[in-house]
């Protein structure tokens, strides 16, 4: 099977930043170069041709951050629903978070959500494995196993590991195997009861407040067991000014850090929450305006390296509790690229810079063999209209679930083909 | 003038024009909670819905008490937190209340944002009956009712509100209330107990009672949650009474003829003295007969019947 990319704007970060055409075949990139017509095995007739014309040419993106819910909460998002969001949102790779039911924190779930992966065929998955037992802080989970199974990174998501010697021990023993080990940094304790960021919002709306020193004192924890150890920490949803500062000052001073910002988080403040909007309820929360600023800044000079959608199904029921009651979290791989995009034209990154924080900076944190459109990398690619302005329909979306504060938005950039090994998995 | 709201959720979007409105209703209410014969046909055949979440005597009755002396149906549907099945949305409970044909639904809940999720689901009016630390607006507007009553002006009327603010509904629509009609607002109490920004609201912010009692016009007092012992916010119960509650000697330090408020229910010997409550000065009875006048004023109003 061939398919030829014609005539579009390719961005394949570090390499490559040019009109040119990709030549695809078995599955691989076959080559990417001028008037590749010509190679085409069988010539152009045989092949698939994708005009691309006026459009960019990208690697597939890679989110370190989804949760795709199953096994356990498929009312919320199955494998096949959450890969075919990421496909439509220009994802061909997903890194799914441990929290499931039961957690990932053994090689036969790993096992079973690979084989869930494969049979739906959308994107690649990769999971994330649990760093303690059942993601209850206390004993370490068999990493090993988890790794030897298909984990690329750990991560007790959402139940952060507040005892800092069986951190300090995962990050050692994580060693053994070169896995990042990712934390959501969230002082359990600072953080109890609260629903959203405390500042004047919460307290005009007389909701419990969660302080950025709830994420500031883990991140300055973490970093501190990085420098000890020597380990690889990647730090999770990034949202405060002081996690920024500290993530900054580590890296200048070569701890093994990175760092994910999601959209929402640069794109939306505690403002959002008025009127007890459920779906601008996330963990961490939305925060202030200069913590917007703060991750832009960070964005821009590569303390943050990645942007991650921690995509975050939640069943409507779910949504329409009363604030403190309703889950955390947003879907996020629909509407990811436009919101990136938006980052370019207000001149916080370049273009190819936001392209390197969906594609080759992911792969790089968790050492994935993907993000490249180099000759014989597997063939996973995204074709967008980065002018194409539409507005943000949650009924379009291909996940179960609907839960965004986007609805109603007019964006701009918009997937038209997303390319999975070769193989045309979305198309509009 | 006419009160242009389906619902009364909250004190900070009124204007202080509403807000003497409302007031100036509720006087002639007054009126006839003194007659003999302490009934008006104003709300015949309408249905008031008292919908109470959270454990409550003094506000539901209050409420329960006013529909009726309009001559409203009432019912009051009080499921215990946790009888209510696990899970049932906000919107389900709307369409309960809206099937039974409801044309007015007071609400108290635990969750801060209840009402105005409930008001945007149905057609009834929604009146706000407290909801979690949000707000209590029929408690401040009663509380304003009864200084007006007392012939204090708000203008410049010094006024100190102590104890725990930031688990406080009536708190912050007081302080709304208040400054909305240009009184001055000294919120007092620990720090552990000051919601973030709070001066952004309006209000000063103390932290030693003796100097902020200095000349106010009227104090109110806060209940003290006694189960928030142990979460940190003040060491024992014995302390928080020496340094915040307020005695016959710190009374004193107020200006002549102060006015000593409280929403109730009390906890003598914690917040206020015995003494105090008891005192000349006090007003909390006062507070709970004008409760039944004002809410009358907001049922009418909220009903159309002025209309």
């Amino acid at each position: 099977m061939t398919i030829l990319i014609q005539g579009g704007h390719v961005i394949d970060p570090g390499r490559l930043n040019d009109r040119a055409d990709v030549l695809i075949e078995n599955g691989k990139i076959a080559a990417v170069g001028k008037n590749l017509v010509a190679y085409a095995r069988g010539g152009a007739s045989s092949a698939t041709v994708i005009d691309a014309t006026g459009k960019l040419v990208l690697p597939g993106f890679i989110d370190l951050h989804v949760h795709l819910r199953e096994p356990g909460f498929e009312y919320k998002e199955t494998i096949q629903t959450g890969t075919a969001s990421a496909a439509a949102g220009g994802f061909t790779s997903v890194c799914c978070m441990p929290n499931t039911n039961p957690v990932n924190d053994n090689q036969s779930v790993t096992e079973f959500i690979l084989d869930q992966a494969r049979a739906a065929g959308n994107a690649h998955v990769f999971p994330v494995g649990a760093i303690t037992k059942g993601s209850e802080g206390k004993e370490l989970a068999e990493i090993g196993d988890l790794r030897r199974a298909g984990c690329v990174a750990i991560s007790d998501d959402g139940q952060p590991v507040m005892n800092s010697l069986v951190m300090r021990r995962a990050m050692e023993y994580a060693l053994a195997f070169d896995l990042p080990v990712i934390d959501h940094c969230e002082d359990l304790h600072l953080s109890e009861g609260g629903c959203m960021n405390e500042g004047l919002v919460s307290t005009q709306l007389g909701l419990q407040g969660i302080p950025s020193a709830a994420e500031d004192v883990m991140v300055a924890r973490n970093l501190s067991l990085a420098e000890l150890t020597g380990a690889r920490l990647h730090l999770a949803h990034v949202s405060t000014a002081g996690s920024v500062r500290m993530v900054r000052e580590a890296k200048a001073r070569g701890v093994r850090v990175t760092a994910e910002a999601c959209p929402h988080h640069f794109s939306l403040t505690e403002e959002s929450v008025r009127g007890f909007n459920t779906l601008a309820k996330m963990n961490p929360p939305l925060r202030t305006w200069q913590d917007v600023q703060a991750i832009k800044d960070g964005l821009r000079d590569g303390t943050i390296d990645v942007i991650a959608t921690d995509h975050a199904p939640h069943a409507a029921q779910e949504k329409q509790l009363e604030f403190a009651q309703a889950p955390n979290g947003i879907v996020g791989l629909e509407t990811a690229l436009p919101l990136t995009l938006a980052l370019v034209e207000e001149g916080v990154l370049s273009l190819e810079a936001a392209v390197a924080k969906l594609t080759s900076e992911p792969a790089k944190a968790f050492s994935l063999p993907k993000g490249s459109l180099a000759p014989g990398a597997d063939a996973d690619l995204v074709v967008v209209d980065a002018q194409a302005s539409w507005e943000v329909d949650p009924a379009r979306f291909r996940s179960k679930s609907k839960n965004t504060p986007f609805a109603g938005w007019k964006v701009k950039g918009r997937v038209t083909a997303t390319i999975v090994a070769g193989r045309v998995v979305y198309e509009v | 003038m006419s009160l242009k709201r389906k619902d009364l959720i909250s004190i900070a979007p009124l204007s202080s024009d509403e807000i003497m409105f409302i007031l100036e209703t509720a006087d002639s209410f007054k009126e006839v909670t003194g007659r003999e014969i302490k009934k008006v046909p104003a709300l015949r055949g309408k249905t008031v819905v008292n919908f109470f979440f959270e454990p409550s005597t003094r506000t539901r009755t209050s409420f329960e008490l006013a529909a009726k002396r309009l001559s409203a149906d009432v019912i009051n549907f009080s499921p215990s937190s946790s009888s209510v099945v696990k899970g049932e949305t906000l919107l389900d409970t709307a369409r309960n209340i809206e099937a039974m044909q409801a044309d007015i639904i007071v609400l108290r809940h635990q969750a801060a944002g209840a009402a105005e999720t409930l008001a945007r689901g149905v057609k009834s009016s929604v009146i706000n009956a407290g909801d979690g630390w949000h707000e209590h607006p029929t408690q401040a507007l009663l509380d304003l009712f009864t200084i007006r009553e007392k012939g204090l002006a708000f203008k410049g009327l010094r006024v100190a509100i102590v104890g725990d603010i930031a688990h406080s509904r009536v708190a912050r629509s007081n302080i709304y209330a208040l400054t909305k009609l240009g009184a001055e607002v000294l919120a007092v109490g620990p720090p552990t107990m000051m919601p973030a920004s709070l001066e952004k609201l309006g209000a000063q912010v103390h932290y030693n009672l003796d100097k902020a009692l200095q000349g106010v016009d009227v104090i109110m007092m806060l209940r003290l949650q006694l189960e928030r012992q142990g979460r940190a916010l003040f060491p024992t119960i014995r302390e928080y009474s020496n340094l915040y509650g307020l005695t016959a000697e710190r009374l004193r330090l107020a200006a002549p003829g102060a006015l000593v408020m409280h929403p109730g229910p009390i906890n003598r010997g914690v917040e206020i003295a015995p003494d105090v409550a008891d005192s000349f000065s006090s007003v909390i009875l006062d507070q709970v007969s004008n409760g039944v006048a004002v809410r009358m004023g907001i049922l009418y109003l909220l009903s159309g019947a002025n209309q």
